[in-house]
């Protein structure tokens, strides 16, 4: 094993443990679980992922031939970490309803999808399953969001 | 030198281990527990790897890719669950 390789190896594992010890700083300190995302989901991953890399330029001198299975981890964390964040942040906006009142409007024809049903006459495509938690409320039908202003 | 940086990398993990055990005990929400939870299993496979580095071995590949999917399904079981009130409907 050269210097070279040794260097690089150190190098990945530093950065590695550093991300991960950010990630985890940024869960502790943050305000709330909307900004507490950010950490765990973005610097713990890739912390994680320098440490792999590492791993794998390390065997890779050792054993000669380069080995699949850290290639594996990696796909596996960083396919499954947005969707981890994703499901989070959602069963964090429906157990806290207060946060509707709070959202900015979206852009589109009608509002956020986590909570509303589609606008009366759009059908959605048959794979889809409409959500039933959310559309107890009527959907909303105020599409450009300055309905209030020209009806006062 | 991949010793001292193995030594590093060590304490920042157990570390970052301890905060997210913190957080695990006290979150204000539901949601903040299953986070940390999360959090914890993605070092505890950081950790497994470099012990791997350290003794040499590729032994310990197979259990962090375990650990990867198990945190992934444990987790969208977990969210399923306060979202739908059912896991598996």
């Amino acid at each position: 094993m050269n210097f070279d390789s040794e260097l690089l190896i150190s190098i990945a594992i530093v950065i590695g443990g550093a991300f991960i010890l950010v990630g985890s700083l940024g869960l502790v300190r943050l305000p709330d679980l909307m900004s507490r995302l950010h950490g765990p989901s973005k610097a713990t991953t890739l912390g994680v992922g320098g440490c792999l890399i590492a791993s794998m330029l390390h065997f890779w001198d050792v054993n000669g031939h380069l080995s699949v299975q850290e290639l594996l981890v990696t796909l596996f964390l960083f396919i499954t970490a947005p969707v981890t964040a994703h499901f989070i942040a959602k069963a964090h906006l429906h157990t806290h309803q207060h946060i509707k009142t709070d959202l900015p409007r979206p852009q589109g024809l009608y509002g956020w999808s986590t909570y509303e049903c589609l606008p009366k006459g759009m059908k959605s495509p048959a794979s889809i399953r409409t959500p039933s938690i959310a559309c107890d409320n009527e959907p909303d039908t105020n599409i450009n969001g300055d309905e209030e202003t020209s009806v006062s | 030198m991949i010793e001292y940086a193995l030594f590093f990398s060590f304490a920042a993990v157990a570390i970052a281990l301890i905060i997210n055990l913190w957080r695990l005990a006290t979150g204000p929400t539901l949601m903040d527990r299953v986070l940390a939870g999360d959090t914890m299993v993605v070092n505890t496979i950081a950790i497994i790897i470099l012990y791997g580095i350290q003794n040499n071995t590729t032994l310990y590949f197979e259990s962090a890719l375990l650990l990867a999917m198990f945190s992934f399904i444990s987790t969208v079981a977990y969210c399923r669950f306060v979202l739908r009130g059912d896991v598996i409907e």
